[in-house]
């Protein structure tokens, strides 16, 4: 328990801390939101408008750079990360809202599909190591060296351009009503499919290969021979005994890689345009929209601090060497 | 002398296949009999342990049995062959008639179950109609028998000390009343002090309950106090069998001499200790001939060409000496020859 505290305490004050790098970044960049937004008006703007955007954005008034820091925190209590440029008047929360969503649905999903798949092929593929399994080894190696966008675009090529299976772009048919109905349910699935197939595919082969590495290193220890001399069934020392072993760095990198779900996939969905957090992210940073920036960058901060306290955690149930006697 | 338990018959195991193949060991025969405690001694690397992972099929790849036979004579009923053993079979028979326990007390034990966990699981393996609480109970009782608190049910391998997991695993290694306990040098890992505590418990456990043991060990002194017949081994090859006693007063292969040479005596006189020139044979390029030869002190003429047969020496028979040897010194051909 007080272990816990510990890690709960400790990863408080990263995020405290990346909060904090987070407020200082945006204002050691020259210039101001307004300069940017007269920039992107193109002089369209009248000295007017120019003042009250100074008032709307809170920079008429002459406060110090502490007291801003502690508005700053006040606000994200109270979720507000700012207003977007690119979607002015719209809030970054809400803008964030809307997007998350479509991330974690498709790379969330299909990251624990690629860890529970790729890493039961690994504990089989170690098992039966010098057999048919091995087989497998060439192929993900193979799969695992393509990069990600090249995938991306021969899928989009081959499947989704001119009358292909599959829709190229976007996360639901443009016809259809977001609601939770048939309809948009449906489409919305069928759109992630193919950027669903082609994460599967280049992720997977890792899971595969470390898990089976795993499984060889665990495959020689002595209570593996132990166990077989016991008479356990085949089934009984593959599960119990070696997988549960060697499962334990495979757990950890998925928790970690539960943290990169909502940055991580920057090229998935600039491939095919998928209205998640990092398409947002994508154009945030060709629009100079910096509030947006600051808030998915933010998130991702979080995320990943989170992954790691759940990493933590998990492994604190998986392997009793880390448990401390209390 | 009572039946025999588990017979090895010209037992051959190779690592590898073809022309590189490693003869680990090669024409083994010996036989274990009911109550027994046989000794198995050897350098490293001369087979000891090969020989009893070989026996009971658990050696990994690339270990090859390529010929030979283990017989195992069950209470009632014919002779089994455990090389011929169906695989559903042979788990069956594992740990239920012959367990082990092995060299590594500290990595013998799934480091993520708890000891209360790893005993029981042999049971439900063996005796799936046995409740948990059954199961507990059982477990229990086996770590009594090992002088162990019963409080350390739940405890994990890494936090009990050495002599404890070693303590466990023969507590585990006596779950379900095997008669044979296949000891692959249990306390190497231990302090001396912990060595003869176990070992003084193992003696008193056996007489309890009444198990053949096969004590593998490069520790000859270990065996002579401990075990009622020793064997040794040299480059795959048992080169002496005799009982204990015999072979501490006067053994007949260089090597066995040697051996003894090469340990402090725990009781008796003092004597010079020599140890044994030389190292083990490369397996992979065996000396022809004996295969001690070249390291041999009374090697001659035949030795470096011809191979000694393994054989009662003479001026005594086998039936009532009981000791065979492979050595020109002590070969009743070589008269003749």
């Amino acid at each position: 328990m007080g272990y816990l505290l510990r890690r709960i305490g400790f990863y408080a004050f990263t995020a405290w801390a990346a909060i904090t790098i987070n407020f200082f970044l945006p204002r050691l960049i020259p210039g101001d939101p307004v300069q940017a937004l007269i920039a992107r008006s193109r002089g369209q703007l009248d000295a007017n408008a120019i003042q009250s955007l100074y008032i709307l954005f809170g920079l008429d008034t002459d406060t110090g750079i502490v007291e801003q820091y502690f508005d700053y925190i006040g606000q994200l209590f109270r979720g507000d990360l700012g207003l977007s440029f690119t979607f002015f008047p719209t809030p970054v929360s809400e803008v964030l809202s809307d997007s998350l969503p479509w991330t974690l649905g498709l790379v969330g999903i299909t990251t624990v599909i690629s860890f529970l798949l790729g890493t039961f092929m690994g504990v089989l593929a170690g098992w039966w190591r010098g057999s048919w399994a091995d087989m497998l080894m060439p192929v993900t190696t193979f799969l695992s060296s393509i990069p990600y966008f090249w995938l991306g675009l021969i899928a989009i090529t081959l499947l989704a351009d001119a009358g292909g299976a599959f829709p190229s772009s976007g996360g639901y048919d443009p016809g259809v009503v977001p609601s939770w109905d048939m309809d948009f349910v449906w489409s919305a699935v069928y759109h992630s499919l193919l950027p669903a197939i082609t994460i599967l595919i280049s992720s997977m082969s890792g899971w595969v290969l470390s898990m089976r590495n795993m499984m060889l290193t665990v495959s020689s220890e002595d209570y593996i021979t132990v166990a077989h001399a016991k008479g356990l069934s085949e089934r009984r020392v593959m599960i119990g005994y070696a997988a549960r072993n060697a499962l334990l760095p495979n757990v950890s990198g998925f928790a970690l890689s539960l943290g990169l779900i909502v940055g991580g996939t920057l090229l998935v969905e600039i491939v095919f345009s998928y209205p998640g957090v990092g398409f947002q992210l994508f154009q945030a940073v060709g629009a100079k929209d910096y509030p947006l920036v600051q808030g998915i960058f933010l998130i991702i901060t979080l995320s990943v601090l989170v992954a790691n306290l759940f990493a933590d955690l998990i492994y604190l149930l998986l392997d009793p060497r880390t448990r401390k006697e209390g | 002398m009572s039946d025999p338990v588990l017979e090895i018959r010209n037992l051959d195991v190779n690592y590898g296949l073809g022309d590189e193949a490693v003869h680990a060991v090669r024409d083994v025969s010996l036989t274990l009999h009911r109550g027994e405690v046989l000794g198995l001694a050897g350098e490293s690397g001369s087979g000891k342990s090969t020989l009893a992972y070989g026996m009971l099929r658990l050696l990994p790849p690339p270990g090859v049995i390529t010929g030979g036979q283990v017989l195992y004579h069950p209470r009632d009923g014919e002779p089994l062959d455990l090389m011929t053993l169906s695989t559903a079979n042979l788990r069956r028979f594992r740990w239920s008639e012959i367990s082990i326990v092995f060299q590594g007390a500290m990595n013998s034990l799934n480091p993520v179950h708890t000891i209360a966990a790893q005993l029981c699981d042999v049971i439900a393996a063996h005796e799936p109609r046995t409740s948990r609480a059954a199961q507990r109970a059982r477990a229990k009782d086996l770590l009594k028998l090992v002088g162990i608190n019963a409080d350390r049910l739940n405890s994990y391998p890494h936090q009990l000390s050495g002599g404890m997991r070693q303590r466990v695993m023969i507590a585990m290694a006596l779950a379900l009343e095997p008669r044979v306990v296949v000891m692959d040098e249990p306390t190497t890992a231990l302090d001396v002090v912990m060595q003869r505590q176990i070992l003084a418990q193992l003696v008193e456990l056996r007489e309890r309950i009444g198990f053949s043991v096969l004590f593998i060990t490069h520790d000859l002194s270990l065996l002579v106090e401990f075990s009622d017949r020793i064997a040794i081994m040299y480059g795959g090859r048992i080169v002496e069998s005799a009982p204990a006693q015999d072979l501490y007063r006067e053994s007949l292969h260089p090597y066995s001499d040697g051996l003894l040479h090469s340990f402090p005596a725990l009781r008796g006189p003092r004597r010079e200790l020599t140890g044994i020139p030389g190292s083990p044979p490369d397996l992979r390029a065996m000396p022809s001939g004996c295969a001690f030869h070249p390291r041999c002190p009374k090697a001659f003429e035949p030795c470096a060409d011809r191979s000694p047969v393994l054989a009662a020496p003479p001026g005594t028979s086998s039936a009532t000496d009981n000791r065979t040897v492979a050595c020109w010194l002590h070969a009743v051909e070589r008269v003749n020859t």
